[in-house]
């Protein structure tokens, strides 16, 4: 017996829909993207408690900065790397709002790391989301401080080199280091089982955040199929076998 | 008490949220100050010190966005670091209150008082067209009333504003009225008077950003239209001036903050020769008095602008009037502080003589 379409389509079959925090703008990120996925979750996360009327959130200088078209709550667009600048204002000055940072490698661990590395010093009871794809993928595909070795961008056409350059910063160590972060994870984005252990480490950071814990920081080990000039399937697969073994996931710290 | 006490004491008392500020000589006592009166025990007000003068003015565009009344005060190298955040303030019209005790460069420069921050102050400092408010006080007592006056005038007009002072106001002492404490704002009464602001958003109203990025050129255009027609409006409004005998001048001194105050011993040394001289003291430095300046120009003789710098100011003086009245400009830089009678012998070289 054919089932009519119109049987499955139901209310009560419902399994999965958008988040309704979720606005119904066309999100401007390349195919493949990680940081669709992320602001997914974030919604989700800020839906399911219930928190869109006392959360503020502060976007970066990268491919997120117009994350504020996305979620539907009160909204901050930082200079670049300034975040967690605006981040400790908002949150010392509302204590009984949620406030969260989003950004990139380039924002958090290049130009902004003085304001990364003293607001988790102080403890400021933020959410920092850290978005790092190993590149600057707005300006267009240039060496971040996350390239990997020998990994070409725009500005190292020959690969990274580690005697002229470095090797790339792990910043999420540097911050688990200090004693005012309470919870410090990297997690990754691109498979279903991934995705559920983000969205939970999410709503942990801002439960620690209604607790009155010191920072939360969690890294994103993301793709840039633009940017590393592979589809988004070889992206994740690259991601694997190259971004994995440098920044490895799992939970750094949790006090 | 000292000026730079003076800001710290008056912020308290008209009900500021927020300090956010580095240590820079010569104004670290007004952090010390806020430190010391710990009102966070008794206004609630927030006093943080942070990791660098960027730090600092960012957390301002935070607090400001969430609709607090904060602050900050610097010094001279530390303000040049600020100026990315001051444009972005400016962007995003965020009202907010900025402090330069004023000392000596370039670079890194003296400790001692010195005016010449004036083209950073008043024609924009960091990129973009924009503007600041800038008040330039000339004593104790204005350091402390100004605070309240620069917030009144940024919030009215959703703009950052500037306190520009230098070294000498900041660090002499004279006696001070301070005005009564004012309660700070509730959050019900911010999210009622600055419905723009991030205050969480209900489901009353849609979302607020906060944000100085805009894409679509037209679009852009036209906010930088909305931000020339406000400065004007403000240009039309705001101008403070003091004139000091100037009714029946022939010599006009144009002097703010610390040299104002020479400038004054100046014209009643004058006066006792004879010489009918003036002073017009720029409050506002922009809005600059430039109508004011023009109506006395009929009668004078001559124009002398006495600045802690090699000549910064004398160009708003010299756009003022033309070429309808000689200007020259008259100051000394690098901490060294110009006398009364120095500034007499200039006015009868470079003017009278000349």
């Amino acid at each position: 017996m054919a089932i009519d379409i119109k049987e499955i389509i139901k209310p009560e079959n419902i399994v999965y829909k958008k988040s309704s925090l979720l606005t119904d703008n066309v999100m401007h990120y390349c195919p493949g993207c990680t940081h669709g996925v992320v602001n997914r979750l974030v919604a989700e996360v800020i839906e399911e408690m219930g928190i869109q009327e006392e959360t503020i959130g502060v976007t970066p200088v990268g491919c997120a900065v117009l994350l504020y078209n996305y979620i539907d709550i009160d909204w901050q667009e930082a200079a670049h790397g300034r975040a967690p600048a605006l981040g400790t204002a908002i949150k010392r000055l509302r204590p009984d709002r949620y406030v969260f940072t989003y950004q990139g490698d380039g924002d958090l661990a290049a130009i902004g790391t003085a304001e990364t590395i003293h607001a988790c010093n102080r403890g400021e009871k933020i959410v920092m989301i850290f978005i790092n794809n190993g590149i600057y993928g707005m300006t267009g595909g240039q060496m971040a401080p996350t390239t990997l070795e020998g990994m070409k961008t725009a500005t190292s056409p020959f690969g990274r080199d580690a005697s002229h350059d470095g090797l790339p910063i792990k910043i999420t160590e540097i911050v688990a280091t200090l004693p005012g972060t309470s919870y410090v994870t990297r997690q990754a984005a691109h498979t279903a089982n991934s995705v559920r252990k983000l969205k939970k480490a999410l709503k942990k950071a801002f439960l620690n955040q209604k607790e009155g814990k010191g920072t939360s920081f969690i890294e994103v080990v993301s793709t840039c199929s633009s940017g590393w000039k592979l589809n988004p399937v070889d992206s994740n697969k690259w991601m694997e076998d190259n971004m994995f073994p440098y920044f490895p996931l799992g939970d750094i710290k949790d006090e | 008490m000292k000026g730079n006490e003076a800001i710290a004491e008056a912020a308290i008392r008209c009900g500021v949220d927020g300090y956010f500020g580095y240590p820079i000589t010569p104004q670290s006592e007004v952090m010390e100050t806020l430190m010391d009166n710990k009102p966070w025990e008794t206004t609630g007000m927030v006093v943080l010190q942070a990791e660098s003068e960027i730090a600092s003015i960012n957390m301002l565009y935070g607090g400001a966005g969430c609709g607090k009344k904060v602050m900050t005060s610097s010094s001279s190298p530390g303000i040049s670091l600020m100026q990315e955040g001051l444009t972005y303030l400016a962007g995003a019209e965020l009202p907010c209150l900025v402090v330069n005790v004023v000392r000596g460069g370039p670079g890194l420069g003296t400790i001692q008082p010195a005016q010449s921050d004036y083209f950073q102050a008043v024609k924009g400092g960091g990129h973009g067209d924009y503007k600041l408010i800038v008040l330039a006080p000339a004593s104790v007592q204005e350091m402390s009333d100004f605070v309240e006056l620069a917030f009144d005038l940024a919030f009215k007009y959703r703009n950052p504003a500037m306190i520009l002072s230098d070294g000498m106001i900041g660090q002499m002492m004279e006696k001070v009225e301070m005005k009564p404490f004012k309660p700070r704002w509730t959050n019900e009464e911010i999210a009622e008077m600055h419905p723009w602001a991030t205050t969480g958003k209900p489901a009353s109203r849609e979302r607020n950003i906060i944000t100085s990025v805009e894409l679509d050129p037209n679009a852009f255009e036209r906010f930088n239209l909305k931000l020339q027609a406000k400065y004007k409006t403000i240009q039309e409004n705001e101008v403070r001036c003091e004139m000091i005998n100037c009714d029946d001048a022939e010599y006009l001194f144009v002097a703010y903050g610390s040299s104002a105050r020479i400038c004054q011993k100046a014209v009643d040394l004058l006066r006792a020769k004879g010489i009918k001289a003036g002073l017009l003291r720029p409050i506002t430095l922009f809005p600059f008095p430039t109508k004011q300046i023009q109506s006395l120009a009929g009668n004078l003789k001559g124009i002398l602008s006495v600045e802690l710098s090699m000549g910064q100011m004398v160009e708003d003086v010299r756009l003022a009037v033309g070429q309808s009245v000689p200007v020259e400009h008259f100051g000394r830089v690098g901490g060294v502080i110009h006398s009364p009678e120095e500034v007499v012998e200039a006015l009868e070289k470079k003017i009278i003589g000349g």
